[in-house]
């Protein structure tokens, strides 16, 4: 196929581009969706994990005699007795296979009983003995860990480095060398992380509902783990209770749960309670910034570095791809984008939404408004002023790129003016800010079905997983459209590991994922129909699709979507709470699909992004090893009352070299560049430069107590 | 940042059962859950959450954090919503619980609230929806009954709470949402605050 593909054609009925309600919303309204934990089969025990409660070093031994002697207790799975798994690639799911302590939280037990109650006593009752060794959770400038690793997460190479930054940024005019830290992040998708799972001896079929954002991939690494063929494992996932990340993989609840059912011979939940998923299901890095900027006074960039330091745990390398942004953002010959990574005795981090994006844009960002003020120019101006036509890492075309008129419509609906002087409301200090997204066009092969039934019904299936994104309404418009159906005439049918393989619902690629191999089924029944003669069969018409071919294309453009976010805020010089007054954020993100479930989208990331900026932190703490802050009411992510006036919009794109859709996802790009606008804006408020998030009152009081040194 | 106008929560209103049964730790107890008579074996554990969840397969009640943090558990106890995970179920004989499933009327016709959510896509996972539409019924029933939240510019005053955003906002901010839907739940609870069924539900009416 070659790299340019045909968009949908807008056909007189076409669903796609109108705001279809939520299919499942009944369901969900009426509370019907049923979620992992929420399948009761017959016979259902429960699991308690144990955490261990040092930060490093081993188990000597696991005591279970009180825990076995509770009413109700049907297993406690040890070190020294749990099964022994297959290989996985993921060594976080190596579970109860030895007696090492990577980290605080890692499970060193699992109790199961025929009661949630039961269980959970269980679970307390497991006395462990450990043997404890000095850790090390901190991460900090000059620590002796540090390396440069080959990649960072996304595959990208860890270092870039065009023409001669240092000289570059010597011989600047206009510089900024400023610092930023970004705390550990949180996904806490409201839905904790649970599986129900059941094996079946006499079959030898093992079926497990799991809180996952992909079945395939839950399916085959259980299959591996557990030593079963791959069509002896059914993972469902009809509703997931979001993730943002966090459910990508497979995670350690999971495979207790197996482990579970085995063992016990009914089956098991394992719903994870809320205070162990900050050690267990992953985290967003923290990441340490060094952002330099040089310029000339009319402020085109003559030099760009961008440097990332990050953890990472002792069990597996994931290194948040903090500096990939700088990139691909603006036109700079001389730069250098790069990481290191120090690996401690800290929790495995993961995928957050939009890793790498969301930290490098607070921290590029940030600086260009600072490069703005040391320049005395809107920062709207300095960043239309380098715009790039091609990408600056790869020197490829762009397929398409419209940050500037992202940027322009923002400014006129925000009612931006480049200089506008901070106010004063009593104690209130008010000012806006700016900043701009991106995030990459991702997308992976997958495969899907179409059916034609005799009564003029089709049945469409893909292994997609709607983790709250819209995947099964957004999918169901392009099976209609390609088929020239109406919605009303299509059933979809998602979230089962039996249907063929498909990717997870991440990097913003499900739906032009997914939406590929169904529009390419539907077309390829639509022909079958055409070519079909008289009634249908009664076992109906079939079509099937597989887009490895087409979608591991490489084309020659750099895919990006794009966007800008303003924000006005008031800190109070009293409290120093800052509070957002507004948020509107305008997008390029190809062809948007369903504007309903997409302007839910962008909201719900621009309002992960307000949390990032005043409320989230995870903090380590360095005697203990331990994550402060484990449950919702230390870890603050936003409430109602937090969240203001928040508008998203978007400017319509064409980009004919995408997919089929002509889409480039849209669930990661709303919280990228989110942060560093409400900071900006802070900033232009207060007179003073916050640089470490979250902006909490303790930190702008402080920053207010210290004399305004002119502008910032 | 913000705290809820938490009403109190709901005593044992019909006191503890006092006829337990076999064994020290567990009770009959006997609860009125959606209009329904439910009588219940429990150990004095379980909360009021898990006794839907798990005894009664009563699941649109969500737990999205067991410790009374999050409000996806929010349900209706004698008519004033209250976390049901912070509620041993034990302490609840005689009580009328209306859950997410008690909302809609028996012909299946949405409640205003449910109807709102869905035409202003107030959710996207849907994890805590039930919870958000059993605190707004409880919240507009406390506004109608003219209780003042944190931003109440007079608490003095009588009569019923007038609901603007700012009033919503506090007053369902002990429901987290991290799919980030406030701003359409904040409408889809305005518009339905202008219907006055929108304080009621079809089984406390059939009662
Ligand atoms: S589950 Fe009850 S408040 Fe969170
Ligand atoms: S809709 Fe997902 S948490 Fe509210």
């Amino acid at each position: 196929m070659s790299p340019t593909t045909a968009t949908l054609d807008t056909a007189a009925q076409a669903s796609l581009g109108t705001p279809v309600p939520r299919l499942e919303a009944r369901d969900k309204v009426t509370g019907t969706a049923r979620y992992a934990a929420e399948q009761n089969p017959p016979r259902r025990a429960y699991g308690w994990p144990v955490p261990a409660t040092i930060a490093h070093g081993r188990v000597t031994a696991v005591d279970t005699t009180a825990a076995l002697a509770l009413p109700g207790v049907l297993a406690v799975l040890t070190p020294y007795d749990a099964p022994r798994l297959g290989p996985s690639d993921d060594p976080t799911l190596q579970l109860l296979q030895d007696t090492r302590v990577p980290h605080r939280g890692w499970y060193v037990a699992l109790a199961v009983a025929d009661t949630l109650e039961g269980a959970r006593a269980a679970a307390e009752a497991v006395r462990v003995g450990y043997e404890a060794e000095p850790h090390d959770v901190t991460l900090r400038e000059g620590h002796p860990g540090l390396y440069t690793p080959e990649e960072v997460n996304g595959g990208y190479p860890a270092h870039r480095e065009h023409g001669d930054p240092d000289a570059a940024f010597a011989a600047a005019p206009v510089r900024v060398d400023v610092r930023y830290s970004v705390p550990p992040l949180h996904n806490h998708a409201m839905e904790p992380h649970a599986a129900t799972a059941d094996w079946d001896a006499g079959r030898g079929h093992l079926t497990v509902y799991d809180s996952c954002q992909g079945t395939t991939v839950v399916r085959t690494v259980l299959a591996g783990l557990f030593r079963l063929p791959e069509d002896r494992v059914t993972v469902l996932a009809e509703h997931v209770g979001g993730g943002f990340g966090s459910k990508s993989t497979p995670r350690p609840h999971v495979v207790l749960a197996v482990m579970a059912t085995r063992r016990c011979g009914r089956p098991v939940t394992v719903a994870l309670p809320r205070q162990h998923l900050a050690a267990c299901v992953g985290h967003r890095a923290p990441t340490l910034h060094r952002v330099r900027l040089g310029a000339r006074p009319d402020g085109t960039l003559t030099s760009l570095t961008h440097e990332v330091l990050t953890h990472t745990s002792r069990v597996r390398e994931f290194v948040e791809q903090a500096a990939v942004p700088g990139r691909v953002m603006y036109a700079v010959r001389d730069s250098r984008t790069t990481h290191r990574v120090a690996a401690l005795d800290v929790p495995t981090p993961s995928w957050m939404r939009a890793p790498g994006e969301t930290p490098g844009m607070y921290a590029l960002e940030s600086a260009m408004d600072e490069l703005a003020d040391a320049l005395g120019m809107d920062p709207v101006e300095l960043r239309v002023r380098n715009d790039p036509a091609t990408e600056p890492d790869s020197g490829r075309p762009f397929s398409s790129r419209h940050l500037v008129e992202c940027l322009r419509e923002g400014a006129t609906r925000f009612g931006w003016t480049g200089h506008r002087p901070p106010l004063r409301e009593g104690p209130l200090l008010i000012g806006s800010g700016v900043a701009a997204a991106t995030y990459p066009v991702y997308i992976a092969p997958a495969g899907a079905r179409a059916h034609a039934r005799p009564d003029g019904s089709y049945l469409v299936e893909v292994n997609a997983t709607d983790i709250g994104t819209g995947a099964r309404t957004v999918l169901s418009q392009i099976a209609a459209d390609a088929l020239g159906v109406p919605l009303d005439a299509v059933t979809l049918s998602l979230g089962n590991s039996a249907l063929p393989p498909t990717p997870v619902a991440g990097g913003s690629a499900g739906t032009a994922s997914w939406g590929w191999a169904v529009h390419d089924a539907c077309t390829a029944l639509t022909d079958r129909l055409a070519r079909h003669h008289g009634p249908l069969p009664d076992a109906g018409l079939s079509a099937s699709a597989d887009t490895t071919q087409s979608a591991k294309q490489k084309p020659p453009y750099a895919r990006h979507a794009f966007g800008a976010h303003f924000a006005e805020v008031q800190a109070d010089t009293v409290t120093g709470e800052v509070r957002v007054r507004r948020l509107l954020g305008v997008f390029a993100a190809g062809r948007i699909l369903n504007p309903r479930t997409a302007r839910s989208q962008f909201i719900g990331g621009m309002v992960m992004g307000l949390g990032m900026a005043l409320t989230e932190h995870s903090g380590l703490d360095p005697a203990f090893g331990d994550f402060a802050e484990r449950d919702l009411a230390a870890y603050h992510v936003p409430v109602n009352a937090d969240v203001p006036a928040v508008e998203a919009h978007w400017i319509d794109e064409h980009d004919k070299h995408l997919n089929p859709m002509g889409g480039k996802g849209i669930g990661e790009i709303g919280i990228v560049g989110a942060a560093a606008a409400i900071g900006n804006a802070v900033s232009r408020a207060t007179g003073r430069r916050l640089r470490e998030l979250p902006l909490t009152p303790d930190r702008v009081l402080a920053a207010l107590s210290v004399p305004d040194t002119g502008p910032v | 940042m913000a705290h809820a106008t938490d009403p109190p929560a709901p005593g044992p209103a019909h006191g503890t059962p006092d006829h337990a049964a076999a064994g020290d730790h567990r009770s009959r107890v006997s609860l009125r859950v959606n209009g329904a008579r439910r009588d219940l074996d429990l150990d004095h554990r379980v909360t009021l959450l898990d006794a839907l969840r798990e005894h009664l397969d009563l699941t649109g009640s969500k737990k999205g954090c067991d410790h009374g943090q999050c409000g996806a558990c929010t349900v209706l106890v004698d008519g004033r919503r209250a976390n049901s995970c912070l509620l041993l179920a034990v302490t609840l004989d005689g009580c009328g619980i209306t859950t997410v499933e008690g909302l809609a009327a028996p012909d299946g016709a949405l409640h205003p609230l449910q109807r709102a959510f869905v035409e202003h896509d107030a959710f996207q996972c849907g994890y805590c929806t039930p919870g958000q539409l059993c605190s707004a019924v409880g919240a507009l029933r406390e506004a109608a009954a003219g209780h003042p939240s944190h931003v109440t510019a007079d608490a003095a005053q009588a009569g019923p709470a007038v609901l603007t955003a700012e009033e919503i906002r506090e007053r369902l901010s002990g429901n987290l949402c991290r799919c980030g839907a406030y701003p359409a739940i904040v409408r889809a609870v305005a518009d339905a605050g202008t219907d006055p069924a929108a304080t009621g539900t079809a089984v406390e009416a059939a009662v």
